[in-house]
């Protein structure tokens, strides 16, 4: 009997629920288009094309509007919608307004837009600059590829290029107030930038290698890849065991306790320039660096054969690194320097075959004004401004005497014409 | 031959010509020597580089100073052989005392002091033997300066071999003696010698007698009387004959390069001095 009662409930609410949907209207889609004006559907890439793929199509201030298809569905984003970076087209109704909304590059690649904030590009549009680059400045637009394409702005050889649009521009310098300048050039023609336009070498570095991609900061900037302290680590990830031996060296030491007087790899090498070692135009040019902290021993070395020679040009003659080392510079009261004297006649000898004990006695930086360091020197010195002094003191006025008396004396006739007319 | 001896004055050979021969390789060693020396004594001067440049590099400048230095040395050691033997084989001692000596003599302080009486209007322009106290002046600056500047010289050119003999410190010592009696010799060759020799107003443009060899029995007569008279009792008054055109010439030519040459490097010295900071 209560199996019978239930299933009859049952039965009821299932013919009731019938009937009531039976009665509801009956074209619920319908009712959502009726409110189409209000929120249209958002336009697919095509919609966009058919006017953007459209070259003939201009803005009011004659500028085109063009977004060539085959360029965007190559591009990295070609899979993507338009309205998916132009968020702001989804519900605007078309054709729309000229000016659109900055598209938000953050939205997919948050990482590496909070990069960019830090960056010295985005510090200097936020201080007014509006030529300093933003991601598409670097990237480009429709047409950004990945950096792995060989056709992308951003591919490895592509870089140098792409940051000379503006590094390499004196128009955007200027108005950048970019304190480098043009850094392009001499990059270009740098053993860098040979390896990459000339060999094509893909381990060759380029502007992001040393500087980053996105998190471009300023030198002066401690946290910059290029500070004065960081230097020798972001080259050390090519050049490692040169970073290894600078490190342990006087002036990594130096560094090291926040003195920036000190010099690191662009001191020497020069930050975009860079030219191979052996170019001896180039070591020569070291010397006058050493000797803008080292100010005394570059005098004292100009005063010595060495240092006469290689102003003259001449390389075959001992620099500063030729004694001293180069990477690793050490004191010469350390053992392992090559100026500590236990050394010296080995480092002579390089250039000196058979350097005895005796001839390592000469003094390279010999100064002729220092009595206690370059007694007989100075003694010489001495004796020879005296000698000089004596002899054109002496002579000078004999001669300025015999000539006013030889000019008053007329007692002798003058030579014959035929002696004085050649 | 006779009527013209009659008419222009008897040539009185003064300078063989091997003295003449000595004295131009000593003229172009000592000008080259110069000219390759100064880009290096003054390497930080403007013109250093040029001036080497003009050598074709330091290296190329270098090593002709090394060829100029190899003349040098021949053109003393000819003289001094050509002393030791006037010494050793023709036993002519004068050349250690006497008028036909250039070792430095009373006379020579007499005759210094009767040059300053003149110059200062006190007294006869004064008249000389064989060699004015300036000429020996000139003479033993240069001897000088081939002991120290040629001895230097060579320690530096040959460093290791010396440093058997001498400390390294000497080479120092070496450089700064090299370069500074180097601007002694320059500078005193190129105003003073000039001017005693050439410049001055009795002989301008320039006394020919280092050329030709030849001087007038005039001249010899007015300024070097005694020396005159010895030659006339030793009967060495032979007429050398006049001076050939050629030597007249050349030692014109010569002699005017050398000036200017000589001049130029003073000029360029002076600059260096005065443009040092």
């Amino acid at each position: 009997m209560k199996s019978r009662g239930v299933i009859a409930t049952l039965v009821t609410c299932w013919a009731l629920a019938l009937t009531v949907s039976a009665r509801a209207p009956q074209d619920p889609p319908r009712a959502t288009a009726v409110k189409a004006p209000a929120a249209p559907p958002a336009p697919t890439t095509d919609d966009c094309l058919s006017c953007h793929d459209d070259d003939t199509l201009k803005r009011s201030n004659g500028s085109p509007i063009t977004v060539r298809k085959a360029v965007f569905a190559a591009s990295v984003h070609g899979p993507m919608n338009c309205v998916d970076c132009h968020a702001d087209l989804a519900r605007a109704e078309l054709p729309h307004a000229e000016k659109l909304a900055r598209v938000d590059c953050a939205s997919c690649h948050g990482d590496q837009v909070a990069l960019y904030k830090q960056s010295a590009h985005a510090a200097a549009r936020a201080g007014g600059a509006d030529v300093a680059a933003t991601c598409t400045s670097c990237h480009g637009t429709h047409d950004i590829r990945g950096a792995k394409d060989p056709q992308s702005r951003t591919y490895h050889l592509n870089i140098a290029a792409t940051c000379a649009s503006c590094h390499g521009n004196r128009e955007v310098i200027a108005k950048g107030h970019i304190a480098a300048g043009d850094v392009a050039t001499p990059f270009a023609d740098s053993i860098h930038g040979r390896a990459l336009s000339r060999s094509g070498l893909l381990v060759a570095p380029t502007c992001s290698d040393c500087h980053g991609p996105h998190d471009i900061r300023g030198k002066a900037d401690p946290a910059s890849r290029v500070s004065l302290a960081n230097t020798a680590a972001t080259c050390g990830k090519c050049h490692a065991g040169i970073a290894t031996q600078f490190g342990g060296g006087v002036h990594a030491a130096v560094l090291a306790k926040g003195n920036n007087g000190a010099p690191s790899c662009q001191t020497c090498h020069t930050a975009h320039a860079i030219r191979h070692a052996d170019d001896p135009q180039w070591q020569l040019t070291v010397v006058n660096q050493c000797g803008t902290c080292h100010q005394d021993k570059l005098k004292t070395y100009r005063d010595t054969f060495h240092g006469q020679a290689t102003k003259l040009g001449f390389r075959a003659v001992a620099t500063c690194a030729d004694c001293h080392g180069n990477h690793r510079i050490l004191p010469a009261s350390d053992p392992a320097s090559p100026i500590a004297s236990a050394n010296l006649v080995r480092t002579c000898g390089k250039c000196h075959p058979n350097a005895s004990a005796s001839f390592i006695k000469y003094d390279p930086h010999a100064d002729k004004h220092n009595r206690e360091r370059n007694a007989g020197l100075y003694a010489a010195a001495t004796m020879m401004q005296a000698l000089l002094f004596c002899t054109f003191g002496f002579f000078g006025v004999h001669t300025l005497l015999w000539l006013v008396r030889s000019l008053k004396d007329d007692s002798r006739p003058l030579p014959p014409p035929e002696d004085a007319d050649v | 031959m006779s009527e013209g001896a009659a008419l222009t004055p008897r040539q009185i050979l003064r300078f063989d010509r091997l003295d003449r021969t000595l004295h131009g390789f000593l003229m172009l060693s000592f000008l080259g020597l110069a000219a390759t020396g100064l880009p290096v004594l003054f390497s930080a001067a403007p013109w250093a580089s040029r001036l080497a440049a003009l050598f074709g590099g330091f290296g190329a400048a270098h090593a002709l100073h090394r060829v100029f230095a190899t003349i040098l040395i021949v053109v003393f050691l000819t003289h001094v052989g050509r002393l030791i033997a006037r010494v050793a084989i023709r036993k002519d001692y004068g050349i250690f005392w006497g008028p036909g000596s250039m070792v430095p003599q009373p006379a020579d302080l007499r005759d210094m002091y009767r040059q300053f009486r003149w110059f200062f209007g006190r007294g006869p322009k004064p008249v000389f033997d064989r060699f004015t106290y300036w000429e020996k002046f000139d003479y033993w600056a240069v001897f000088w300066g081939m002991g120290i500047i040629g001895g230097s010289g060579l320690m530096l050119w040959f460093p290791v071999a010396f440093a058997h003999v001498v400390p390294g410190w000497v080479f120092n010592i070496a450089l700064l003696v090299h370069g500074e009696e180097a601007l002694l010799a320059v500078g005193f060759i190129f105003t003073i010698h000039f001017f005693n020799g050439h410049l001055r107003p009795d002989k301008f443009p320039m006394d020919m007698v280092i050329f030709t060899g030849r001087v007038s029995e005039h001249d010899l007569k007015e300024e070097r009387p005694a020396e005159y008279a010895r030659a006339a009792a030793a009967g060495r008054l032979a007429d050398a004959g006049p001076p050939s055109r050629r030597a007249w010439l050349i030692g014109r030519l010569i002699g005017t390069t050398a000036v200017i040459v000589g001049l130029s490097l003073v000029a360029l010295i002076l600059y260096a001095v005065a443009a040092q900071p």
